[in-house]
């Protein structure tokens, strides 16, 4: 209801300012899915992130290309392998008006835990932290329980909050009801909660105490619009000024419309094909005794028959890079030979299956969630007929997102399309998930449906996880993601570019997460 | 009369029991709903502890019996994905959709019934032949589609229009109804229009067809014998028994459209309860989809429940029918 008392008092206000067009310098945004919640302790998913990003600020903060760039730390350094120092910014204050401490961040470090009922807990990027505390007023102290180089990665996903407006009698201080309301919402970041109504319009507006730039826009407001058609069609009346994710098919025409502009952002969600290589008979691999994935040359071939470039251009409307690699080359452990995708060669891949035994090939299903990456079936679809045509002959089966995560936990599937969206910037986190050994108590491999699983690797991300140097710890991901790539261990498609579209003038400095920032939307002047 | 609604509640409990076990069952066999919330990069010790903090690490039937304990005491469990209770956020964005499809009956009431009467009245007129052909269109066009098109006239081309979401509110009695400002007006005319226009068709088909019927029945003939005014033949002996169908076709089709007026909702982006439902079902939010469906169900066992009623109030022999 406060959204009705908030919008009466602003139209009373302007009928008193002698009715300002309230329009001029509004933003309103079309999001693909509305935040769970607006606690920035609830839940680690995209639309809560960028929502909180608005309002909050972290310590250190990803730039668009995910390296990350001094917020409210101005600087840090480690003082042992061990413990970091974090130099707070003297001038930041919050909506409020009162100025950040060193006392805000041990509050928001340790709220974290406390928040109940969470479906993603931002414990995720607490693992490592032992103990937070305050120097003095503008120095923290962070103790890691064992030499952990992704502090600062972690700490990016962890806005500061207010310890005097977020404090209250729950365990964890405001509770997430009590955020949901905007009550204790306080941020040091470009905007300020006004109201929100869940299912519609979330509303903020500049914050006047902001300590960076000031963001161009008086109030933006967030519209939760699921239906592609439905935000493009708001789009084009002029109801938002910018849209996430418009339709792949509309691209083209969005482009050349006088009206619009589209945004761009490098992909750093990996498509991939992952492969059962668990030794006994494969469950979508029919007639075969054995599994003929074990083969690395069979590996090689399914790799050689797909053609990205086709891929990326036809099927995904040009809203995709082929992929060589499972993280682009601006990237942290990239592997620069791997930076072009590998030209797709029939002839070859089928000389392969020949020389590995399968002269006539075999059969083969391909499994694919059915709407949760962008054309997820289509691009399956495309890859099982360029299978066929080297001679696996190859079956799409499709599942609704719950279904297909459930038969990939369950190992059903032989082969399956999935997704890896790396929010750190670094190639540890994927390569642990994607093809490190299954080892629920070390928590590696927690994505690794094919159970590629190689000692080698495990032993060299092992190491790269405890090495401080970056340049050493830079090459030691370096060799693990080729040993994974050259055993054909895990297949790279193509990256998802994240895509917005803007009424013409308008800019976004187009994230490679995905976030959408008000803060970073501009209009030429 | 009591026995009559006493009874009706009986079998809403029974249809509310064996829906909720098929919910229940349904959604269990589908996936875990854990795999939809957490983050990729949770580990399995992560994953445990959710399931454990959802009560998802129970067997199927101990969660069941769980649930219907505390459903006894009112209580539909918390929404997985927001933490908040499922019956509140449903209860939050039920004046949306009630508005919606109040505003959107309404016309097709009003548009429905007077040419449906007339279209049977002059049966093989060109106007007559003009109506029901447009009704054709009117509900077999996707209603999707139709409000594509009207953002696409309205507000793209003309616009005159907003095309998304809900204007501006004003609270009366602690709701928040949009139908008291010109702003809400404006926001509420395609949506209302995308989801009336097939009602609207369908109550032209019922009414002429009721109407086809009652024309050569004897009362008419010999109330036109008396040499009564047309108009009070059309008010008083027409209409009058023509109105249990109308009325029948209307509380079904109101029922559906409140408890599925999802299509129109998100072509429009309109914050009602059916958006919610498909949400919730695709992250597999069990407590919000069982409380939405058990709403419903009661919703509409109610609303059969008032049309009988009316039924008694249009036809008194129908009275009769209930006590037997």
């Amino acid at each position: 209801m406060n959204f009705v008392k908030t919008r009466l008092a602003a139209s009373a206000a302007l009928i008193l300012l002698g009715a300002l067009p309230l329009s001029a310098a509004d933003l309103k945004v079309g999001i693909k899915s509305e935040p769970s919640s607006l606690d920035p302790q609830f839940h680690v998913l995209v639309p809560n992130m960028q929502v909180t990003f608005a309002m909050f600020d972290p310590l250190v903060m990803m730039d668009s290309k995910l390296v990350p760039q001094p917020a409210l730390a101005e600087s840090w350094k480690a003082t042992s392998e061990t413990i970091w120092e974090f130099v707070l910014r003297k001038d930041a204050k919050f909506s409020d008006g009162s100025p950040l401490t060193a006392d805000d961040v041990v509050f928001t470090l340790n709220r974290i835990p406390k928040v109940p009922n969470s479906p993603t807990a931002f414990t995720l990027f607490t693992r490592q932290i032992a103990t937070v505390e305050a120097v003095d007023a503008h120095t923290v102290r962070i103790t890691t329980k064992q030499p952990y180089p992704l502090l600062i990665t972690d700490l990016a996903n962890l806005p500061i909050m207010s310890k005097t407006a977020a404090s209250g009698s729950a365990p964890e201080g405001k509770t997430t009801v009590e955020l949901n309301r905007g009550e204790g919402l306080v941020g040091t970041g470009p905007f300020k909660f006004v109201s929100w109504q869940k299912g519609a319009d979330l509303v903020l507006e500049r914050n006047p105490n902001y300590w960076g730039k000031p963001a161009e826009w008086d109030n933006v407001i967030y519209r939760p619009m699921t239906n592609p058609a439905a935000r493009a069609a708001a789009l084009l009346s002029g109801d938002i000024d910018m849209m996430e994710d418009p339709p792949t098919t509309d691209l083209e025409q969005f482009k050349t419309n006088a009206k619009l502009s589209v945004a761009e952002a490098p992909g750093t969600r990996i498509v991939y094909i992952a492969l059962d290589q668990k030794g006994e008979p494969s469950p979508g691999i029919p007639g075969q005794g054995k599994n003929p994935l074990m083969d690395k040359r069979v590996r090689e071939a399914l790799s050689l028959a797909i053609d990205r470039k086709a891929i990326a251009e036809r099927v995904m409307g040009g809203v995709a890079v082929a992929a060589g690699d499972l993280l682009p080359q601006s990237m942290f452990g990239a592997v620069k030979a791997r930076q072009a995708a590998p030209a797709s060669d029939t002839a070859k891949a089928k000389a392969l299956l020949a020389e590995a035994g399968y002269p006539n090939g075999f059969q083969i299903t391909l499994g694919t969630p059915n709407g949760r990456y962008v054309n997820d079936v289509r691009v399956a679809q495309t890859i099982a007929a360029m299978w066929t045509r080297a001679g696996v002959k190859a079956e799409v089966a499709a599942a609704a997102p719950p279904v297909f995560f459930k038969s990939r936990d369950n190992f059903e599937y032989s082969a399956y399309l999935a997704a890896w969206g790396n929010s750190t910037g670094e190639m540890s986190t994927t390569l642990r998930s994607l093809v490190g050994t299954r080892d629920p108590s070390k928590g590696s491999g927690t994505s690794n449906g094919g159970r590629y699983s190689n000692p080698e690797l495990d032993a060299l991300l092992e190491k790269a996880s405890a090495t401080m140097d970056d340049k050493a710890r830079a090459e030691l991901l370096q060799k693990a993601d080729e040993m994974v790539l050259s055993d054909y261990g895990i297949i790279p498609v193509h990256f998802e570019v994240p895509v917005w579209a803007l009424r013409k003038g308008l800019t976004y400095a187009a994230r490679a997460d995905q976030y959408t920032l008000p803060q970073d939307v501009t209009s030429a002047k | 009369m009591p026995v009559f609604i006493i009874n009706r509640l009986l079998q809403a409990i029974g249809v509310i029991l064996v829906m909720s076990v098929l919910v229940f069952v349904g959604l269990y066999l589908i996936g875990d709903p854990t795999s939809m919330l957490v983050s990729p990069e949770a580990t399995e010790i992560e994953r445990q502890a959710l399931r454990k903090a959802l009560g998802l690490d129970q067997s199927i039937w101990i969660q069941y019996l769980t649930f219907l304990g505390n459903a006894a005491h009112g209580d539909f469990g918390r929404s997985f994905l927001t933490g908040q209770p499922a019956l509140q956020l449903i209860v939050e964005r039920m004046p949306a959709t009630v508005e919606l499809v109040v505003v959107a009956m309404t016309f097709a009431l009003v548009v429905g019934v007077p040419l449906g009467i007339l279209a049977g009245l002059r049966p093989k007129a060109p106007s007559s032949k003009a109506i029901m052909t447009g009704s054709i269109l009117g509900f077999s066009l996707p209603n999707f589609w139709i409000g594509l098109m009207l953002i696409m006239l309205f507000a793209v081309y003309l616009g005159v229009l907003p095309a998304s979401a809900r204007g501006e509110t004003v609270n009366i009695g602690g709701v928040a109804l949009s139908i008291f400002t010109l702003d809400g007006w404006q926001h509420l005319a395609l949506p209302a229009l995308t989801l009336g226009m097939a009602k609207a068709a369908l109550i032209i088909r019922v009414t002429r067809a009721a109407t086809r019927e009652v024309l050569p029945m004897d009362y008419i003939k010999f109330a036109r014998a008396k040499g009564l005014r047309p108009s009070r033949i059309l008010k008083v002996h027409l209409l009058k028994n023509i109105l249990i169908p109308i009325v029948t076709v209307a509380g079904l089709e109101f029922g559906q459209a409140i408890a599925f007026a999802v299509v129109t909702e998100s072509v429009f982006s309109w914050p009602g309860m059916g958006k919610l439902l498909i949400d919730s079902i695709i992250t597999l939010d069990r407590p919000v989809v069982v409380a939405y469906l058990i709403m419903m169900v009661f919703f509409l066992v109610i609303l059969n429940l008032v049309i009988d009623i009316l039924y008694i109030a249009i036809d008194p022999s129908a009275g009769e029918k209930v006590r037997d």
